[in-house]
């Protein structure tokens, strides 16, 4: 990388902003808290020993929108929560990811009716979207690190 | 079984009248009551020693919408002493008159009357409180009748995918 094959052992290495920002943001990418339905259960169980979300930087899940930047809908968003969604989106500062976790955050899922928002992404953006019913904790997971890969592929003038 | 014809029975003496009908399905007793009389009978089976039916688990109503009457309201009660379930019905001929409301014999019966308002449209007389409780505030319409769409979106296959997702509302940030 860069200078230190040239000039040897320098205690120095070289890298590009970009690169280091985004390692920066995919290491420590803090959810919210954000369990709505059954899909909450997996997630939780993510975050539990087994499935340890900590590794991937999850470490804490922050209560609040402003101390949080990846927001995981987990569950079906009713008609009456749609407006506490897109509230709790726009207090959430940039850099900010949205994970859509299961079959009723994606599409509506098995509920196709009147109470129901047919995929939360008719209120927010969505960035990647895990399939299941519930998904499975690596099925949270890989839809975790596909995020991971995105970020990584992300320029600095995106969120400036 | 014995405390179905008594329930029966004791009604029949104090309120000859009320009764319209009465049934019993695999260990279920119910009773059709005139809506007039309602409270008196709710009355009568809470206080009444041998009765006691203390516990209201739930309010539910019906809506048979080609016949008339449409509506029924359903009362489950539940003896907590003497380990009996009961079910009142009470046919409702409009759904801006039903029947009296039950909170002073049963303090929940506010919210489960709230809950059937908000789904079915059924008021209940003297409720102060008739508000929405599971939809949205701005709600217009009742869903649970017969009468509502079910309010479903096509489903997205391959072959209309492109017509379903123009029309989609998406969020742009």
């Amino acid at each position: 990388m860069g200078i230190e094959q040239k000039l040897g052992n320098l205690g120095v290495v070289t890298y590009r902003l970009e690169d280091v920002v985004n390692w920066g943001r995919t290491n420590a990418m803090w959810p919210l808290l954000f369990g709505l339905a059954c899909c909450a259960i997996e997630m939780m169980s993510t975050q539990a020993a087994h499935y340890d979300a900590s590794r991937f930087g999850m470490e804490l899940n922050r209560p609040s929108p402003r101390q949080s930047d990846l927001m995981i809908v987990a569950g079906r968003v009713s008609r009456k929560m749609a407006p506490v969604v897109r509230r709790l989106y726009d207090q959430m500062p940039y850099p900010k990811w949205v994970i859509a976790m299961g079959d009723c955050a994606s599409c509506g899922g098995i509920f196709n009716n009147y109470a129901i928002v047919q995929g939360v992404d008719e209120i927010i953006p969505v960035d990647v979207y895990v399939a299941g019913c519930p998904p499975r904790p690596e099925a949270l997971i890989d839809g975790i690190m596909t995020l991971h890969e995105k970020v990584r592929g992300e320029k600095l003038a995106d969120w400036a | 079984m014995k405390l179905d014809e008594l329930v029966l029975n004791k009604i029949k003496a104090a309120f000859p009248e009320a009764v319209e009908e009465s049934s019993e399905f695999r260990g279920e007793p119910t009773i059709v009551v005139r809506k007039d009389r309602l409270k008196a009978v709710c009355l009568l089976l809470r206080d009444d020693p041998g009765l006691r039916y203390n516990y209201l688990s739930d309010i539910v109503a019906d809506d048979y919408l080609p016949d008339y009457p449409r509506f029924v309201v359903n009362y489950h009660l539940l003896s907590i002493a003497n380990k009996h379930r009961l079910r009142l019905r009470t046919w409702v001929e409009d759904p801006d008159e039903g029947p009296e409301t039950m909170a002073d014999v049963w303090p929940i019966a506010t919210w489960l009357e709230m809950e059937v308002w908000d789904l079915m449209g059924v008021r209940f007389t003297g409720n102060g409180s008739l508000r929405r409780l599971f939809l949205p505030e701005d709600w217009q319409g009742h869903p649970l009748r017969k009468n509502y769409p079910l309010g479903y979106e096509e489903v997205q296959f391959s072959f209309n995918w492109q017509e379903i997702d123009a029309k989609k509302p998406y969020a742009k940030d």
